[in-house]
């Protein structure tokens, strides 16, 4: 039983998909293009930001990181 | 704390937008009685996705004319012949755009044939469709007992069977069913006269005078009442017959908001002020065109302020009352009666027999003196063929029955029943979380759908649970905001009231439809007295 709902949940987001884009409307080849365009965009994003998110985090990091590490040194030498 | 600068600063557009403000009316010195009207601003990420959809929708539109175009699909829809095609375009391509991309899409949705009298529960004929709606084959079978959540049969008249049918049967045999002449000519029947004095009598006012189609009688009659060097004040979002009637007539015409009586007021003041544009002479004749209830809105008009402000201005009221009369008013006299109003205030009452009475036709009521100009000077009267007479015997037994003249109380209880069906109906929906449009009171109830590919799906399973409605989209109404329009009837009984309202529940879990976050705001266009609801938020 716990699959059948989980099957109808998924299928009840898909639904929800097709009415949110209006792709409920269309014919079954032009929701057979849309979805392609849809997945083929959507995985682009996700493997973009793979790709690129953690290493820009971690460069953010560092120039922040950086900045403030400076600052302490200079008010100490100022002060000496 | 002094609120009006506070409140002038909030007129403007933009911090208007910014803090969604939702408009209900408190009791004012005019009203008698409270005025409760909403219309709950639409969603931010609802609106994005709307226009995501449509976004989606002309694309897939270009792509479907380009193949159109190159002969790499057949074209469906009217295209010239081969000879024609160097002269001017006979079919505007463009302006059908949303025509051929989206309605044809949902089209099975509108126009569904019934066979039967629309009473609370209708037969619906099914059909298929096998290429995407372009044509439709019927099945051979129909869909029995489906509730009828879209017919205008407030008060339920719309039988088969009862007094009124046997009345009307008998003059049928009695006259006949055509009339074959026009009113000025030999189409003015006792039964005419009877209906017209009855008419009369029920709205409380001189005299009054029919006509055989209520579209027909204001694109016919206003340009009898007004011409060039006058001007109409007409509401935003008036009918189409009024609309033609104002631009047939040739006068100047200023639209004011929809039931906004500062923005009329506005207008009033700067068209007494400065007159007409160029010559600055005074107008010839103000005339101010509101209807009873917006059909597409629900709303009542603010007819107490309304008759304030022309008796101030001295102009005239126009008072359109298609959907209101026997829908409102504690005996179904209208508007009118509903506020507590002198019917005298209004200078010309028109209304329908097509939704109340189960019939077809309009009539207007005033003085003799308009009655009697307008029996020689309108074109209706003078061109148009004039009312059939079983359908003047329906009017005319319906409205003895709801005037009470038949000798039962039958009318008197269709009204309340209708009240109560009206108010049981808004409050419920209200309560699972609808955006539901309009005036407390109206019978005629706006659901908001918002995106295009839910006004397919929501009239094709409510169809698939056996309730008929009818929803709209554009041009209709504003581009994102299409709707759902149920009215109900006083024929409609509580248990199917109740079906309806599981089902309605179903489909908007199903559909997400439930997008209320039940946020009043007070209207902040009026100074802030005791009388002011409070702020209620989630």
């Amino acid at each position: 039983m716990d699959i059948k709902r989980v099957k109808d949940y998924i299928y009840w987001l898909y639904y929800q998909y097709l009415l949110i884009t209006c792709s409920y409307v269309l014919e079954p080849w032009e929701q057979s293009m849309f979805h392609t365009i849809t997945v083929t965009v959507f995985a682009m994003v996700v493997y973009t930001a793979y790709v690129f998110v953690p290493i820009h985090i971690r460069l953010a990091f560092e120039f922040f990181s950086q900045i403030f590490g400076v600052q302490p040194d200079s008010t100490v030498s100022v002060l000496n | 704390v002094d609120p009006a600068p506070f409140s002038v600063i909030l007129q403007l557009p933009l911090f208007k937008f910014l803090l969604q403000i939702d408009h209900i009316v408190h009791n004012g010195g005019l009203y008698k009685r409270p005025f409760n009207e909403a219309f709950e601003e639409t969603p931010m990420l609802v609106a994005v996705l709307t226009y995501v959809g449509y976004g989606v929708l002309t694309l897939f539109g270009y792509l479907r004319d380009f193949m159109r175009q190159w002969k790499i699909e057949k074209c469906q829809n009217a295209i010239e012949r081969e000879e024609q095609k160097d002269f001017v375009p006979l079919y505007q391509d463009f302006e059908n755009f949303y025509t051929r991309n989206l309605y044809m899409r949902i089209r099975d949705t509108w126009n569904r044939p019934i066979c039967s009298v629309p009473g609370a529960k209708v037969d619906v004929m099914e059909r298929v469709s096998h290429d995407y709606n372009w044509t439709f084959t019927y099945t051979g079978r129909v869909i029995k007992g489906v509730i009828n959540m879209g017919s205008y049969n407030y008060l339920g008249f719309a039988q088969n069977n009862g007094t009124c049918q046997q009345a009307a049967a008998k003059v049928l045999s009695q006259y006949g069913a055509g009339v074959c002449s026009s009113r000025q000519e030999m189409g003015n029947l006792d039964k005419h006269e009877e209906l017209e004095k009855l008419v009369a009598r029920f709205l409380g006012v001189e005299s009054a005078m029919a006509y055989g189609m209520g579209f027909a009688t204001n694109s016919m009659n206003i340009p009898a009442l007004v011409g060039k060097g006058c001007l109409i004040l007409s509401d935003e979002l008036n009918h189409a017959s009024l609309v033609l009637g104002a631009r047939l007539s040739g006068a100047a015409i200023r639209i004011f908001k929809h039931n906004n009586m500062r923005s009329l007021e506005k207008l009033l003041k700067d068209a007494i002020v400065h007159g007409q544009p160029r010559t600055r002479r005074p107008w010839k004749k103000i005339l101010i065109l509101v209807e009873g209830i917006y059909s597409m809105e629900g709303s009542i008009v603010r007819l107490p302020e309304v008759i304030a402000l022309k008796k101030k201005y001295k102009s005239y009221l126009y008072l359109d009352e298609a959907h209101s009369i026997g829908a409102l008013g504690p005996t179904g006299r209208g508007v009118v009666e509903y506020f507590g109003l002198n019917p005298e205030d209004v200078d010309v009452m028109m209304g329908t027999f097509t939704k109340s009475f189960g019939a077809a036709g309009g009539y207007i009521g005033g003085k003799k003196e308009l009655i009697d100009y307008l029996r020689t000077h309108s074109h209706s009267a003078v061109y148009a063929t004039s009312l059939s007479p079983p359908v003047v015997e329906q009017i005319i037994t319906s409205m003895k029955c709801i005037m009470g003249e038949d000798g039962t109380t039958f009318g008197r209880e269709c009204v309340q029943q209708l009240a109560e069906n009206t108010r049981y109906f808004r409050r419920r929906l209200k309560e699972m979380g609808f955006i539901i449009y309009g005036n407390e009171d109206s019978p005629v109830v706006p659901l908001m759908l918002y995106m295009p590919a839910k006004i397919g799906a929501f009239g094709r399973e409510m169809l698939k649970r056996n309730i008929g409605v009818v929803v709209v989209g554009f041009p209709a109404t504003p581009i994102i905001e299409s709707r759902a329009r149920f009215c109900l009837s006083a024929a409609h009984t509580k248990e199917m009231l109740d079906t309806a309202l599981k089902e309605i529940n179903e489909v908007g879990d199903l559909l997400q439809l439930k997008y209320s976050r039940h946020r009043l705001v007070p209207l902040l266009d009026r100074p802030f007295d005791e009388t002011t609801y409070e702020e209620t938020e989630d």
